[in-house]
């Protein structure tokens, strides 16, 4: 009897953790995407060059890669989260003006965020409705994320804008599964750390809205 | 050739060998998935692909 209470207690206890996790990488997601809607915004308005977009992606990366893991665990982490998220949005600035330049771009950015709003939130809600465990698709989203990365290399020089194509609409896919294998990993306690969650979900949404952007403005403009 | 295209390519050329170990190490580790596994990913992949379809008609 008193194992059983035990194991209930354990229950709970791992249900409330893997709760907070969730609570606190939403509200940390939330409060990025914002910040990184203001940095675009000022971008935009200091009307910044094409190579930020370059500058702000590899540099945001490559703190991403190296540096949040060190500080993951301190209150640095949340720091270091903003800064990332702030450079990204920062890089979006010239991204944004371009397409807000063309004929119907406003229609291109509008559809962008919002059709990245309901694929992340309706596949959210699908993870978490359905408490599945997708942690088998981890080794098969890296390599397709492996192989994206490659095709991407190639078509740096082979300049073919059907393969950019794509590339983005694969890219929203694998991204797809990321929402999936990285809702489900803190649904099932194997994320414990919300600012690791947060900056992987931030990823997921950025390239899902970057993507979303060249498909739509190459497919929305005709001429 | 521009510049630009030279630091991209290096950039990306630096992100795979980065990320070729882990994932090396997710393809011995992550658990394998059966086939109900992988048939319940199939709505949502096909509902994304769709919904992609909507936005480009859309535009």
């Amino acid at each position: 009897m008193n194992q059983n209470y035990s194991t209930v207690a354990q229950r709970s206890s791992s249900a409330i953790a893997t709760n907070k996790v969730l609570r606190s990488t939403y509200m940390l997601l939330s409060l990025t995407l914002l910040f990184s809607g203001l940095t675009a915004a000022l971008s935009m308005f200091m009307n910044m060059p094409p190579m930020t977009y370059m500058i702000s992606v590899i540099g945001g990366m490559v703190i991403a890669m190296f540096v949040l893991p060190r500080f993951a665990n301190s209150s640095a982490g949340i720091g270091i989260v903003f800064l990332i998220t702030g450079m990204l949005g920062f890089g979006l600035g010239p991204i944004l003006s371009m397409y807000a330049s063309l004929p119907n771009g406003g229609n291109i950015i509008t559809l962008s965020l919002g059709g990245t709003g309901v694929i992340f939130m309706g596949l959210s809600a699908y993870a978490l409705a359905t408490r599945k465990d997708f942690s088998f698709l981890g080794g098969f989203l890296m390599v397709g994320f492996l192989l994206v990365l490659l095709a991407a290399l190639a078509n740096i020089f082979l300049q073919i804008p059907a393969m950019s194509l794509m590339i983005s609409a694969v890219v929203i896919m694998i991204m797809s599964g990321f929402i999936l294998y990285d809702t489900s990993r803190i649904i099932h306690g194997g994320e414990t750390n919300y600012v690791l969650a947060t900056i992987g979900l931030y990823m997921t949404i950025f390239n899902i809205f970057i993507s979303l952007l060249q498909i739509l403005g190459i497919m929305g403009n005709d001429d | 050739m521009d510049w630009m295209e030279i630091v991209s390519a290096l950039a990306l050329v630096m992100f795979i060998i980065v990320l070729l170990p882990a994932t090396r190490d997710m393809m011995r580790n992550s658990s394998k998935g059966t086939s109900a596994d992988w048939m319940s990913l199939v709505i949502p992949a096909a509902v994304v692909f769709l919904f992609i379809m909507l936005l480009v008609k859309l535009v």
